[in-house]
C-alpha cells in the first residue's frame, strides 16, 4: 500500500467522487455556523428552494459581532441585532443547534467545538472562517470557506474543493523559558512568509509539538491560514485522547475506546512524501512581536526591524509609525488586548494571571482581557483568576471575538498600538487607523503591567 | 452566476503587495444580511479619509484610470473568507482581478461570484503595472474559452481549472452540481 500522510488518510476517507481533471466532492462530517458568514447562504437555499441537508451536522453560534459587555440586554447596534436575530430564526427554521449569546456553552466557534467534544481526531469540519484550522490540533481536516461553500455543505453536506498539496513543518529541540505556542507559529510565519502555504495544508512536527498541550497546538493551527495553507494538523496521541475524554459531545465508554483504537492509526507513515517541508530548531524562538501590518512581519522581541527596501514594507512601516533597523523596546503601548481563536482559552490566562499576581497595570494602559468561551469565564471565576485581574487593573469581559477584528464596539482608537494576542495585524483590523502588534498572552501581560514593550528574556533569564 | 466568456477594458493598477480581505471590505460593514451595496465600501479605508473625505492619492480616485479589470500586487486576497471581498469587488465593477498570486479561499469566493483571478508571473505582472501606470489608455483582453490574456506586452495564457472554466463559461455554480450529485452523496452516506 502508498505511504500515506496524516492528511491523506483523513481526506481520502471523505471522497465521494472524483471529477476529472476538476475538483474533488468531500464529505464534511461537522459544520460549524456564526451570524456573519451564513445569513447570505440561508437566503440562497431559500431562492432556490433547496432544503438544509442534515441540520443534525450544524452547530451555531453567535460570536462575531456580539458585545462583550452586558449581554444580557438587548444588542445596541440594529445592524448588529438583526444579524444575531437572523441567525436565531435561521437556526429556528432548519432545526440547528445554536449557542445564543447567554447560553452556558456561547462563546468563539473554534473556542467551543473543542471543549464540547465536537472537534475530534479524523473528522472533516469547515466553517465560513478562515481560522477553523484551529481544529487541526486534533488531527481533523478543518479549514475556512465562504459564503457560497457554506451554502453548498448545506444542501449537500459535500464541499467541491481540489485536494491541496501537502507541506510540513518541522520543530525540534528544547523551547527557552517564556517561549509560548503563539511564539513558535509566529516564528514560523516569520520564516516560511505569509503565503509559504497557499495550495498546502500544513501538517505540524517534531517534539515541540508533541510535548504542547491541546490549547498550544490549537494555538498553532489556527494560524495556519497566516502563511496562507488551508489548514494545519498534529497527529493525535495520548494527549489529544485524554483532552477529549469526558466532553460533553465526545464519544463515551466503549466507543470512545473504538474511536481511539481508529484515532491512533491517523499518523502520517514514515515512507510518505510531502511536497514541501521545513526544518526549525527550537532553540532559535524566543518571544516574539509583529512590527507590520502582516502577521509574517515578526521578530524576536529584543530584534530590530528589517532593513527592506519595497513599496509596500514601506507603506507597512509608515502605517506602523516604526522605523527601520530600530528595535520595539520601550514603545509605549496604551490597549492590550488578550482574547480572540488564537488565544483566549484557560491556560493562557493561566499564564497572564501567573505573570500579573501582585503587579498593577500602568496607568496608560487600557487591558481588556475577553475569555473565549462562558465555560472558559467559568474556569477563570473558579480558579480565582478574575480576583487576581480585577486587583491588578485589567478588565474582564464577556465572550467573543470582540477587538480581534473589531467588528462590535471593541475598538482600538486611531495611532494607538495595541499589543494584542490576536491573529492579525492588518491595516485597520483592530479599528481604523489602530496599530496591532501580535504577541503571546505573556509579553501582553507583561507590556499591561510596564506601559510599554520591554525585553522580557531579561527578566526570565 | 454571471457568465464570464470574454472581456475587453482597460485596468486599474494598484502596485501593492498582499492586499488582504480586511482591506477589501472592512469588517465593520459585514453586518449585512444580503448580498447588496458592498461595493460601496471596497477598499473603503484607502478610498477614503476617516472624516470621509476622498482620499485623492489612491489610485482608485484617479480619474485617469478605470475599467473592470483590477491589477494587483503579489498575495492578493489573503487573510479572512469573507466572501464580502468578491460581493464588494463585484459591486464595485471587477470582473477581473490579474495578480502573480492569490490567496486560496478568496480565488475559490471570487469563481463563485463570476470574478476571473489570472495569475500571471511575478516579473510580467511589474511590466504590466507600469505598462497601465504609464499609458491608462492600455486595453487589456481576456479570452477565458482560449485561456489568454492579451496586453501590449505580447499575449500570456493563463490557467484555470478546466471544471470552473465550464461553470463560469456557462455561469453554473457549485450548488447545482452537487444537488446533481444526490445519488452519490447518499450512497457514500449509508457506507459510513
Amino acid at each position: 500500500m502508498m505511504a500515506k500522510t496524516l492528511f491523506d488518510k483523513v481526506w481520502d476517507a471523505h471522497v465521494v467522487d472524483r471529477i476529472e481533471n476538476g475538483p474533488q466532492i468531500l464529505y464534511i462530517d461537522k459544520h460549524l455556523i456564526h451570524e456573519v458568514t451564513s445569513p447570505q447562504a440561508f437566503n440562497e437555499l431559500k431562492e432556490r428552494g433547496i432544503p438544509v441537508a442534515h441540520p443534525e451536522k450544524i452547530i451555531a453560534t453567535a460570536d462575531h459581532n456580539t458585545p462583550t459587555k452586558d449581554q444580557h440586554l438587548p444588542v445596541k447596534d440594529i445592524l448588529s441585532r438583526n444579524q444575531l436575530k437572523q441567525l436565531g430564526e435561521n437556526c429556528k427554521e432548519h432545526n440547528i443547534t445554536l449557542y445564543n449569546l447567554g447560553h452556558k456553552y456561547n462563546g468563539i466557534v473554534h473556542v467551543i467545538a473543542p471543549e464540547l467534544g465536537i472537534t475530534q481526531p479524523g473528522l472533516t469540519m469547515v466553517c465560513g472562517d478562515s481560522h477553523t484550522s484551529t481544529h487541526g490540533a486534533f488531527g481533523a481536516i478543518a479549514f475556512g470557506i465562504g459564503t457560497s461553500q457554506v451554502a453548498q455543505v448545506f444542501a449537500s453536506q459535500c464541499l467541491l474543493i481540489q485536494k491541496p498539496k501537502s507541506l510540513r513543518v518541522h520543530v525540534n529541540g528544547k523551547l527557552k523559558k517564556g517561549v509560548l505556542p503563539k511564539d513558535v507559529i509566529l516564528y514560523i510565519i516569520s520564516k516560511l512568509g505569509t503565503n509559504s502555504g497557499t495550495g498546502y495544508f500544513c501538517e505540524y512536527a517534531g517534539n515541540v509539538f508533541e510535548e504542547m498541550s491541546m490549547e498550544g497546538r490549537m494555538t498553532v493551527c489556527n494560524m495556519s491560514i497566516e502563511m496562507g495553507a488551508r489548514g494545519g494538523m498534529i497527529a493525535p496521541d495520548e494527549t489529544t485522547f485524554e483532552y477529549i475524554k469526558g466532553k460533553e459531545f465526545a464519544p463515551k465508554g466503549i466507543g470512545l475506546e473504538e474511536k481511539i483504537t481508529y484515532w491512533k492509526t491517523l499518523k502520517t507513515d514514515e515512507e510518505a512524501n510531502f511536497d514541501k517541508e521545513f526544518f526549525l530548531d527550537a532553540e532559535d524562538i524566543a518571544p516574539m512581536l509583529t512590527y507590520g501590518t502582516n502577521p509574517g512581519m515578526g521578530i524576536k522581541i529584543n530584534e530590530t526591524i528589517p532593513v527592506e527596501n519595497n513599496d509596500s514594507f514601506e507603506q507597512s512601516l509608515a502605517y506602523m509609525n516604526f522605523q527601520k533597523g530600530k528595535k520595539l523596546i520601550n514603545t509605549p503601548v496604551n490597549f492590550v488586548f488578550i482574547g480572540s481563536c488564537t488565544n483566549s482559552r484557560i491556560e493562557d490566562f493561566r499564564v497572564a494571571a501567573n505573570y500579573i499576581k501582585g503587579k498593577q497595570k500602568a496607568s496608560n494602559v487600557n487591558a481588556w482581557l475577553v475569555p473565549g468561551s462562558q465555560q472558559v469565564v467559568k474556569q477563570i471565576k473558579e480558579e480565582g483568576l478574575q480576583t487576581i485581574f480585577e486587583e491588578a487593573g485589567f478588565e474582564l469581559r464577556q465572550p467573543g471575538c470582540s477587538a480581534c477584528l473589531a467588528m462590535n464596539e471593541d475598538k482600538i482608537p486611531e495611532g494607538e498600538y495595541c499589543v494584542s494576542t490576536s491573529n492579525r495585524n492588518f491595516e485597520g483590523r483592530q479599528g481604523q487607523g489602530a496599530r496591532t502588534i501580535l504577541a503571546s498572552p505573556l509579553v501582553a501581560a507583561v507590556t499591561a503591567i510596564e506601559g510599554k514593550i520591554v525585553d522580557i528574556t531579561k527578566q526570565l533569564n | 452566476m454571471e457568465k464570464f466568456v470574454k472581456l475587453s477594458d482597460t485596468g486599474i493598477p494598484l502596485s501593492i503587495e498582499n492586499i488582504d480581505t480586511d482591506q477589501i471590505i472592512p469588517a465593520r460593514f459585514l453586518k449585512a444580511t444580503d448580498k447588496k451595496g458592498f461595493g460601496d465600501n471596497v477598499f473603503r479605508d484607502w478610498r477614503f479619509h476617516k472624516d470621509g473625505s476622498v482620499n485623492e492619492e489612491f489610485i482608485l480616485n484617479n480619474k485617469k484610470y478605470e475599467g473592470a479589470i483590477l491589477v494587483a500586487g503579489n498575495n492578493f486576497g489573503c487573510g479572512s473568507s469573507r466572501e464580502h471581498a468578491a460581493w464588494a469587488l463585484a459591486g464595485y465593477g471587477f470582473r477581473v482581478i490579474i495578480s502573480s498570486f492569490f490567496a486560496d479561499i478568496f480565488k475559490e469566493n471570487a469563481l463563485n461570484n463570476g470574478i476571473l483571478p489570472i495569475q500571471i508571473n511575478a516579473k510580467v505582472l511589474e511590466l504590466l503595472l507600469q505598462k497601465i501606470k504609464n499609458n491608462p489608455t492600455t486595453k487589456l483582453t481576456i479570452d477565458l474559452e482560449e485561456q489568454e490574456l492579451i496586453t501590449p506586452l505580447g499575449n500570456i495564457e493563463f490557467e484555470i481549472n478546466p471544471y470552473k472554466k465550464l461553470c463560469l463559461l456557462n455561469g453554473y455554480d457549485d450548488i447545482d452540481f452537487l444537488v446533481s450529485k444526490k445519488k452519490e452523496i447518499e450512497a457514500f452516506e449509508a457506507s459510513l
